[in-house]
């Protein structure tokens, strides 16, 4: 298929749609209003359903029940909203079903702004809602990433009976790119038939019941046991992540995500014309997080400089992977303030000649 | 090489709509592009400005603070980013709606009355069009014929505006190709 000039979140309906999406709830939120907008229009083509629920609260427990019943299922929204959304998602992770989940961040906290940010960093890693569960989280740096990881992402969820999540910032909602479908995709896990969906039976089988309800300590105790080799096994096989410059010597190794990732990647061109030599780091899940991958990115580097739109959230999780071994320093626009390429390129001019310094002091 | 943009003027002006046929232009010309419009909270007759991407290599960063390329199409937006346009560079400016001259002295200026020509073609709202030609002409950052065949498609609804549009757009083109010979020529 050609490629096609899309808005990120057009390209991230699309991409629900060709992997078999057939069900969207959701609610209206700037900057991801495009994405209900175009489930609206093309789920009732494809036989699907889209609603517009009352509020997030309503859709995330639309999308609980939807889920239930096996069919793809599918929901976006942005930050606010995901914060409602919580509850739902909770109880959709600790009863084990499989939904995908967008995020297009705005700022924050409250209703914050409209513009692009990365502070839900770790609302998404983290927990969010309440309970000792994990999302799987996507993070892409350009539309064609994110129409690709959506698809993937239903794949993964329906692999691992988990609510997957694809965070995006603004920009990826809002910038068009051109993108890519491939008329037969095959998907990245092998799936198996939905046996425990309770779709209704007359007693030819067992029931199926959809539940997170465990008032025995003992089988709410096995339960957690379960859901964390669940998250084990994520760790082990799921990890995503992508480097930038690393094939050459470097002082500086910069960790960025999404969007600001791209960003860093042309400072990174420009610095070379300059004689600096600094890499790229990228975590593509940023849970799983890719800690083993970092640390032997880093092994080469001087120094580390995290770069995000929040005052500091990943930079937690590449401290846990580097354990001290390096100096990790910190380049943050908040607000909806975006960051250029030549405040990374001037962030790192500034590390290395300090780095340099101490080296010959 | 890498072409890159913003182009600025009031919300109503058609600015995102020629930043997305530029893009459109460029994919069909074979090129890797993106589009990056400003959403931030602003009404009609407000400011609206895109960030457009043409490159030969993929498209590292979509937000560009220093672009090679500034097109204004008011006066807001000649203060807004005069400064920022990389030296080397090219400012167009819209005379019809900007009565003041640009003070770099770094870059390259190319002086579009478009809504002028875009009214005498008789069709107004065609002033975005002279802009985008007047920068294809002095750029050739995409084919001409590639944005023509876009015009055709935009506006294929509305056959009645497409030659005014296409007039527009070549009557643009014909005023970056000269105002660029003429700096060539003054060795600018």
């Amino acid at each position: 298929m050609a490629k096609k000039l899309m808005k990120g979140c057009e390209a991230i309906g699309e991409a629900a749609v060709k992997a078999g999406c057939k069900l969207f709830f959701g609610y209206p939120i700037t900057p991801q209003n495009e994405i209900p907008e175009y489930m609206a229009h093309r789920l009732p083509q494809v036989g699907g359903t889209f609603v517009q629920a009352e509020s997030e609260v309503a859709a995330s427990n639309m999308i609980y029940g939807a889920a239930g019943s096996g069919e793809r299922v599918f929901t976006s929204s942005s930050s606010p909203g995901i914060s409602l959304m919580q509850e739902g998602i909770s109880y959709i992770a600790g009863s084990e079903l499989p939904v995908v989940i967008v995020n297009i961040m705005r700022a924050g906290p409250g209703l914050g702004g409209i513009l692009p940010s990365q502070s839900d960093y770790f609302q998404a890693t983290k927990g969010g809602g309440h309970g000792d569960y994990r999302l799987l989280v996507l993070a892409p740096w350009s539309v064609q990433e994110a129409a690709d990881l959506v698809q993937d992402a239903f794949d993964l969820a329906d692999f691992y009976r988990n609510p997957v999540m694809v965070l995006g910032d603004g920009l990826i909602g809002q910038m068009m790119e051109p993108v890519e479908f491939k008329p037969e995709r095959t998907p990245c896990k092998p799936l198996a038939p939905k046996e425990w969906a309770a779709t209704g039976c007359s007693g030819d089988r067992p029931t199926n019941i959809v539940n997170s309800l465990f008032l025995d300590p003992e089988v709410l105790e096995r339960h957690n046991q379960k859901l964390k080799a669940k998250y084990d096994r994520m760790v082990r096989d799921e990890v995503r992540c992508a480097s930038y410059g690393t094939d050459r010597p470097y002082d500086v190794l910069v960790v960025a995500y999404g969007t600001v990732a791209r960003v860093s990647s042309t400072a990174l061109d420009d610095l070379r014309g300059e004689g600096v030599d600094a890499a790229l780091f990228r975590p593509i899940t940023l849970f799983p997080f890719p800690h083993a991958e970092l640390r032997a990115a880093a092994e080469k580097a001087q120094e580390v400089l995290v770069v995000e739109l929040s005052t500091g959230q990943m930079i937690e999780d590449v401290r846990l992977a580097l354990e001290g071994r390096k100096p990790i320093h910190f380049l943050g626009r908040q607000g909806g303030m975006l960051i250029s390429p030549e405040a990374v390129a001037e962030k790192v001019k500034a590390i290395q000649a300090s780095s340099a310094e101490v080296r010959r002091g | 090489m890498q072409n890159d943009l913003i182009i600025a003027g009031f919300g109503g002006q058609g600015v995102l709509l020629i930043g997305k046929m530029l893009a459109y232009a460029g994919m069909a010309d074979g090129k890797e592009v993106s589009w990056l419009p400003s959403y931030g909270p602003e009404m009609r007759g407000g400011t609206c400005n895109c960030t457009v991407v043409i490159s030969d290599r993929p498209v590292g960063s979509p937000v560009v603070e220093r672009p090679w390329v500034a097109m204004v199409m008011n006066l807001p937006s000649l203060e807004k980013y005069e400064g920022m346009v990389k030296p080397g560079g090219m400012v167009l400016v819209n005379t019809s709606l900007i009565n003041r001259t640009v003070a770099r002295t770094d870059v390259r200026v190319v002086n579009v009355p478009a809504n002028e020509i875009a009214n005498r073609l008789g069709n107004p709202r065609a002033a975005n069009m002279v802009a985008l030609g007047a920068y294809l002409g002095a750029t050739r950052a995409v084919s001409l014929e590639a944005v023509e065949g876009l015009v055709r498609e935009t506006f294929a609804s509305k056959p009645k505006v497409i030659d005014s549009n296409l007039a527009a757009l070549r009557e643009g083109y014909a005023l970056g190709e000269r105002e660029t010979a003429v700096a060539q020529e003054v060795g600018a």
